[in-house]
């Protein structure tokens, strides 16, 4: 115990704290640690304050370390006083009220000072700056009052400010000296465009406008400008920039130049004993304002502190982003680029994109982005790296934007991203990292590894990345995770919800939403989640809610660009016979079919069909309805197999022929698709399907959970059976546990890596009464459902004793010329 | 507020649209979706998505917003309003129920 070096620090900001962390992880026993904080609270999270002001956060929600962590880390805590001596001799620090603390080895963390212009005035009531927590409640508070605010500085700190105070409800103008707004981070394309973005919001902007002088008695009550103009204004915020807080350390013979100068392990350069990090640090003649440098130099601190050994800082590049809500802006570098430098552009003034980068030798050295700035962080990355990008240079610009709905949407952005792609700058936090803490930690939302890695702690500016990296590494599991709610209009998960359903015996929509609590009448999401449910639940005892599926499902057919509809019936196994075709032929012919297409399934696709034409096509046709469009079995897709193949070891068409009529008219969480080939040669592809049999010699090789759409995933082996009728009975074990356990949109693919192939395969292959229980379990629910839609709907339409009454039909209303 | 009755178009019975489902109405060159509410209110609009031209008919209706088949922007029934993030905005059309049956004031 005694025998523990004493650790002051003095500052308890960002830096600091996060030097301290880095310390008590390196090693937790070697100090006994007393931090001096000159404001009241325990260190929050600085660069919140924006999104506090704008109501985007609260106070509560930005605290970094609650006093509790410094408790439970035998941490010295006064807060609130302010150290105003530090007497090297004898190795000791004094605060304003007289306490004092003794020091083996001293941290400086003191940040920097917000830069108050000294013009006439600038004393007056109702100036202030914007730095702390004390400033946002004072600005909180004059809004109340007051309501002419003006912010002089159009950089990042103060357009922050203003869009806060406009938050709060005043009018607001910023001054600034320069033409282009943040001109230390864009050029005049995207300052243009950040300006009129920031216009439409509501902000004012006086540009290349200084001012001379602040009017008004006591209080402030407008501004005078060098050309002699007026600005009335009850409240003046001052965002001109920092000065690094250093008096302290000058005032006790430390070296200061622009800050409290300090060598490579962050060791002043006059005294050994004393360490500065953050804000008030000059490091090889910069001092940083941004947190993703200083927490670099808190790492290098303690590794040094505690002797871990020689690393150095060498100095970091650093990247900007705006935290206004709605405005996305990302710069790095040099980003205007010396004349005739080569740079690509792209720009789209209608949709307010704008993306330029700068290259030397096919490198990039600097690169502004403006409205979509996605792809920024891995620019920033190729940057740094000095990635040679000759080959990426003609379709960079073009972002990867959205996939569909594919069951596991929106993850392409992250799932294509580098190893080392840094997620989070602020805390230098590679994609690899978060990978990682997923996968060895277990864990399943942002909090959690914000909590683990630090990635999103600090501007927050990478949240959404790491939700994708979350979503790419778990799969679906992650947006339906334990803990997230199905949607926003409820607090239960999809267990939760399926659970209540089964135990109350739920069987209608509306009646889970009012027993549940729903918050609303239910979106897109949960409804159609809540009538799957339902309907696999208590097949005998519910209906199913046509209002609860979305337009292809309600319709029984793919809704086009164009509102019309396509139309494909089921070719089992895809083999057709001629009359077949000629009876296709025929009806496309009547109904003048736009476009006839063989799918990529094995069977045609009747394109452009009018809704009112849906059920008459269908009562021509007299095929089975293919459901192209459902969450349901899609096709079977065989090879010719042993009927004509000269490899063919089994006869594969048959029995995908087989299963495709077993399986036929059952709702699944997500789409489900098999393939059967007849040897391992493998024509019909079925590596890639929800449930894939390859016929080997005597017998067949079922394998799993395989995808070939928005993300290619290869089957896992599941077991090898010998006859087509352990095939077909395994597939329906397979196929209803998947139906029990999947959650809504999630396909066999990220259903069987969140359950894992071991658990399936005992309770499927291995089990073999449970494979019973769940062939029983399928078969009750298909025999309510043995009716084809098409067929209902056709019977619906007629069924139904009003002349024009059919949906499907819209009504017409002829035109009357008003006399 | 009813206006004059003159500028009310008698369009179906009430029945005649299925329950928390919409239909589609041709009137001239005017494509309108006429949506009958889970508490059986009756909103137009303009039947063409400010997103893509989606048919909003086919829309699933939420509460007193329906969501476009197309890519799912959520329009509000009574202002036509696209809510946040996507942004734009729907004609809408005033309906009143009158012995059972639906009008559509086209002004
Ligand atoms: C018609 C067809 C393309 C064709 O002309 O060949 C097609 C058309 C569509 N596919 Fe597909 N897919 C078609 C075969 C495929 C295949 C190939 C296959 O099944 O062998 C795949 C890859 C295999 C797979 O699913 O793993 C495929 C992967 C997708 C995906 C990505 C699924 C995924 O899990 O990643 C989507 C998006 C989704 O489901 O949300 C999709 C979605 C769609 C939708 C439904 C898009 C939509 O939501 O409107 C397209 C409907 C077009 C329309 O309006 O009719 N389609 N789609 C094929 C129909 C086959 C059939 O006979 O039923
Ligand atoms: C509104 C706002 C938005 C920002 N947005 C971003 C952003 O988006 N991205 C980004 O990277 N950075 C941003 N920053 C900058 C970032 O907050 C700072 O770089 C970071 O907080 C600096 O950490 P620090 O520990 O050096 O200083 P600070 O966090 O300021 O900590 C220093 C602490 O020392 C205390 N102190 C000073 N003197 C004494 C003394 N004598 N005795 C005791 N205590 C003392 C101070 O009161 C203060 O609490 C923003 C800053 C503000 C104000
Ligand atoms: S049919 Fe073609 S365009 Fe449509 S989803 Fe499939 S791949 Fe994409
Ligand atoms: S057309 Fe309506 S959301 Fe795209």
């Amino acid at each position: 115990m005694n025998n523990k070096k004493k650790l002051v620090m003095i500052g308890n900001g960002m830096a600091g704290v996060r030097a301290i962390e880095e310390i008590l992880n390196a090693n937790p026993d070697m100090f006994e640690i007393t931090i001096f904080g000159a404001e009241k609270y325990p260190n929050y999270n600085r660069i919140m304050l924006s999104p506090v002001l704008a109501g985007d956060t609260t106070i509560e929600d930005i605290i970094l370390n609650e006093e509790q962590w410094y408790a439970d880390n035998d941490i010295t805590l006064h807060l609130g006083k302010r150290i105003k001596e530090i007497q090297r001799g004898y190795k000791k620090v004094i605060a304003e009220d007289g306490t004092e603390a003794e020091y083996d080895k001293l941290i400086i963390a003191t940040g920097s000072n917000p830069f108050i212009i000294p013009i006439p005035g600038h004393d007056k009531k109702g100036v202030m700056a914007f730095r702390d927590i004390d400033d946002c409640d004072a600005m909180v508070e004059a809004a109340k009052t007051y309501k002419k605010a003006a912010v002089i500085g159009g950089g990042l700190l103060g357009l922050e400010a203003a869009k806060g105070l406009l938050h709060l409800g005043m009018e607001t103008t910023v001054i600034h000296d320069q033409a282009t707004l943040m001109n230390m981070q864009l050029d005049t394309v995207a300052g243009a465009m950040l300006r009129s973005e920031l216009e439409a919001q509501g902000m004012a902007f006086k540009t290349s406008t200084l001012t001379t002088e602040v009017l008004g008695d006591e209080r402030v009550t407008g501004l005078k400008f060098k050309d002699g103009t007026t600005l009335d204004c009850d409240l003046l915020i001052m965002a001109v920039g920092i000065r690094p807080n250093m008096a302290l350390a000058k005032d006790s013979g430390l070296f200061c130049n622009r800050g409290i100068v300090v060598n490579d392990y962050m060791q002043t350069v006059t005294d050994p004993a004393v360490y500065t990090v953050g804000e008030c640090a000059e490091h090889r003649g910069i001092a940083y304002g941004l947190v993703a440098p200083l927490f670099e130099q808190a790492k290098i601190l303690a590794y040094m502190i505690t002797g871990q050994g020689l690393k150095t800082y060498e100095g970091s590049v650093v990247s900007t982003k705006l935290k206004i809500s709605g405005v996305d802006v990302f710069s790095a570098g040099d980003f205007m680029g010396t004349p005739g430098a080569d740079i690509i552009e792209l720009m789209d003034k209608v949709g307010g994109v704008y993306k330029k980068i700068i290259l030397e030798d096919d490198k990039i050295k600097g690169l502004v982005m403006f409205g979509d700035t996605a792809d920024g962080p891995t620019f920033f990355q190729w940057m740094q790296d000095r990635k040679d990008i000759s080959e990426q240079r003609s379709t960079m610009l073009f972002a990867a934007s959205g996939l569909g709905d594919a069951g596991h949407s929106g993850i392409d952005l992250a799932a294509s991203m580098a190893d080392q792609t840094v997620v989070c700058g602020c805390n230098g936090v590679s994609k690899k990292d978060v990978v990682d803490s997923i996968v060895k930690g277990g864990l399943t939302t942002r909090k959690e590894i914000t909590a683990c890695t630090k990635a999103a702690g600090s501007c927050g500016g990478c949240a959404g990345l790491v939700d994708q990296i979350l979503a790419s590494t778990l799969g679906t599991a992650f947006v339906e995770s334990e803990h997230d709610p199905m949607c926003g209009c409820t607090e239960l998960n999809h267990e939760q919800v399926k659970k209540q359903i089964k135990n109350k015996k739920l069987t209608m929509v509306r009646e889970v939403m009012s027993v549940l609590d729903w918050k609303s009448e239910g979106c897109h999401v949960c409804r159609p989640a809540i009538n799957y449910y339902i309907g696999m639940l208590w097949p005998q005892d519910s209906e199913d809610d046509r209002t609860s599926r979305i337009a292809n499902e309600k319709m029984h057919a793919n809704i086009q660009k164009d509102g019309t509809f396509s139309v494909i019936p089921r070719i089992y196994g895809g083999e057709t016979t001629p009359d077949e075709l000629i009876h296709i032929g025929k009806i496309a012919k009547k109904y003048a079919i736009p476009t006839v297409k063989i799918t990529g399934g094995q069977r045609i696709d009747l394109l452009g069909v009018k809704k009112e034409d849906l059920t008459a096509i269908w009562k021509d046709l007299d095929m089975p309805c293919g459901y192209a469009y459902g969450k349901a079995l899609r096709t079977v897709k065989t090879c010719v197999g042993s009927n004509w193949c000269r490899f063919g070891t089994q006869d594969s068409t048959s029995l995908g022929i087989h299963l495709e009529k077993q399986l036929d008219r059952i709702w699944f969480p997500a789409k489900v698709k098999l393939a059967v080939s007849g040897c391992p040669r493998n024509c019909a592809e079925a590596t890639i399907k929800d449930f894939g049999i390859v016929g080997v010699e005597g017998g067949w090789e079922i394998s799993t959970g395989g995808n070939g759409g928005v993300h290619v995933v290869v089957t896992e082996l599941l077991c090898i059976v010998k006859t087509a009728e352990e095939v077909e009975q395994v597939a329906k074990a397979y196929l209803q546990h998947y139906r029990e356990t999947g959650r809504h949109n999630e396909r066999c693919a990220p259903w069987q890596k969140r359950v894992g192939l071991e658990r399936i395969k005992a309770l499927v292959v291995d089990d073999l009464d449970n494979r019973k229980a769940l062939i029983e379990r399928l078969d009750l629910y298909l025999a309510q459902q043995e009716k084809d839609p098409w067929v209902a709907r056709i019977e619906d339409a007629k069924k139904d004793g009003l002349k024009i009454f059919s949906e499907y039909t819209p009504i017409d209303i002829p035109v009357r010329v008003e006399s | 507020m009813t206006k004059a009755t003159e500028n009310w178009i008698e369009i179906c019975s009430l029945d005649e649209i299925p329950p928390s489902q919409a239909r589609t109405v041709n009137i001239g060159n005017a494509s309108i979706a006429v949506f009958r509410l889970s508490d059986d209110r009756i909103k137009a609009l303009e039947n063409r998505c400010p997103h893509k031209n989606g048919p909003l008919a086919e829309g699933i209706i939420s509460g007193d917003d329906v969501l476009c088949p197309l890519h799912n922007w959520r329009i509000h029934l009574e202002d036509g309003q696209v809510a946040a993030p996507d942004q734009g905005c729907v004609k809408t059309y005033s309906t009143k129920i009158e012995h059972g049956i639906v009008f559509l004031d086209l002004e």
